[in-house]
């Protein structure tokens, strides 16, 4: 399997400060006056109930989505955001007309630069869907079309990857793989996974926020011992859980 | 042979008995229902008259699908692209929709003459607003997360209409196609009842004032089996090219 030297080529991950996130949905605010760092290289999660604002957070950070006026969100070598950033949906999003090697070369495509089909084929064999590159996405199986969503992400070779619950379309077992896989395959970079589920948050994430609360704010992170992606049954994953779940309860009175 | 293929014959045979019935026992006069027989004859025996005003019809309804979808398209495209052209184009073509496009007819054949121009014009105006409208919709249908993703990717607004937005619309694009396939022949006949000394409508229009039912009858024929091959034969052409359309077929088994 080639290395990550091989497979990401301009990892300088930086860190990212988010402050003063401001947004509303129509008059309700959804979070205001939100705070967040990025640390350089890690997994950050963001775990929350659906609606509370967790998706819109990571589309600010996308630049998709603009703040209030005092919103600010930079990289900690202070530049902007701009064009470090891959984006990984809960949906696959797989062009239904293209085969799976255009799928993973989408973003070439549309910025018109010269295809690295080479680089595609690693990255797919590396997520383990090689055979199928010239499959269409129809004939593939839910986890092996999030595989090539998640190569798509990789071939954009972003030092920060925004993925918005990207496992959890998934059945249990393809879901535990496909968090192996992504911890593996994005190492080094700066991560913000945004789920509803805290086990996915403990077994990937360096830091874990829970957000919480209308408006809604961050606690404080949670970080567990040991390196994603931990063990299903590891202490501080089972015992983490118990803590999570009971800040998310009390966010819901 | 299934019976599924020989429905459509013994539908068919069925109609033609019940038509032969109508005709003994009611002893009603040729020229107002002629039998079935002396349709065959005309049709045979009219068949070179027939052809000749056969090929100016069908090279109307062609000339007028093709105006009406090139112009649908290119103002689908330019209203979906162009916010001012949106604004200013779609409440004169809803508007547009309220003036029965037949009443227009006279008026095209007054300006553009007795030959095919008038009727290419009256096909042209009536297949242009679905198109438009089919075009329009799919290209405003495309799923937004789709479009934050190519915009994560560094595309610019015409590589995501090209590559992503145009491509995902093309299923919509085909219905509008479709119902334009079925509506040009009625806007070339149209279009010769009013006025024309060629086309399979003048063939109608002079065979009746002669009370020769059973060469209008024949026409008619023609006629129907023109559009209905052009129908199928368009939308095999559009199964063909569009594989990526989510079809669901509903059974009453």
């Amino acid at each position: 399997m080639p290395t990550n030297g091989t497979l990401g080529q301009n990892l300088n991950a930086p860190s990212i400060e988010v402050s003063n996130a401001q947004f509303a949905y129509g008059s309700r605010p959804l979070f205001d006056g939100l705070n967040l760092v990025l640390e350089a290289g890690r997994w950050t999660c963001v775990l929350g109930p659906s609606g509370v604002g967790k998706s819109s957070l990571l589309r600010m950070i996308a630049g998709l989505l603009s703040g209030g006026n005092d919103t600010a969100v930079r990289c900690g070598d202070g530049s902007a955001t701009a064009g470090r950033v891959a984006y990984m949906a809960q949906r696959d999003f797989l062009l239904p007309w293209l085969n799976v090697v255009g799928n993973a070369t989408l973003g070439a495509r549309l910025r018109g630069e010269a295809v690295d089909l080479d680089r595609a084929n690693a990255l797919l064999q590396a997520a383990g869907v090689g055979e199928a590159a010239n499959a269409m996405p129809d004939e593939l199986s839910g986890g092996m079309r999030q595989r090539v969503a998640l190569v798509r992400t990789l071939m954009e070779d972003r030092p920060i990857v925004l993925m918005d619950e990207p496992f959890s379309a998934l059945d249990a077992i393809t879901r535990l793989r496909l968090q192996d896989l992504a911890v593996r395959l994005l190492a080094k970079r700066t991560v913000l996974l945004v789920t509803h589920d805290p086990l996915e948050a403990l077994r990937l994430g360096d830091r874990i926020f829970v957000m919480n609360g209308s408006p809604a704010g961050l606690g404080s992170p949670l970080e567990p011992a040991g390196r994603p992606p931990r063990e299903a049954g590891a202490p501080d994953v089972l015992s983490g859980q118990a803590r999570l779940l009971r800040e998310l309860a009390e966010g819901g009175k | 042979m299934s019976l599924s293929y020989l429905r459509p014959l013994i539908i068919c045979a069925g109609l033609v008995a019940v038509w032969q019935a109508v005709v003994t026992f009611t002893g009603v006069p040729a020229f107002i229902l002629p039998a079935p027989y002396s349709v065959l004859l005309a049709l045979v025996e009219d068949g070179g008259l027939l052809a000749g005003h056969a090929g100016v019809t069908f090279i109307e309804i062609a000339l007028g699908l093709l105006l009406g979808v090139l112009l649908g398209a290119a103002s689908g495209i330019a209203m979906s692209f162009f916010v001012p052209v949106r604004r200013w184009l779609f409440p004169v073509l809803v508007v547009s929709q309220a003036v029965p496009v037949f009443a227009l007819a006279p008026i095209l054949v007054l300006w553009l003459g007795f030959g095919i121009g008038s009727k290419v014009a009256m096909a042209t105006l009536i297949i242009f607003f679905p198109v438009t409208a089919a075009l329009y919709d799919g290209l405003r249908r495309t799923e937004p997360g789709l479009l934050d993703m190519a915009r994560t990717m560094g595309a610019g607004r015409f590589a995501i209409l090209r590559h992503v937005r145009l491509p995902m619309a093309m299923p919509a694009f085909a219905s509008g196609i479709r119902i334009a396939a079925a509506v040009a022949p009625i806007g070339a006949v149209v279009g010769e009842w009013v006025g024309a000394s060629s086309g399979l409508g003048a063939l109608m229009i002079h065979a009746n004032a002669r009370s020769e039912t059973d060469t209008m009858f024949a026409a008619l024929f023609v006629l129907a089996v023109m559009a209905v091959t052009l129908y199928f034969a368009i939308d095999l052409v559009l199964r063909r090219l569009i594989t990526w359309q989510p079809e669901t077929y509903s059974s009453d088994d």
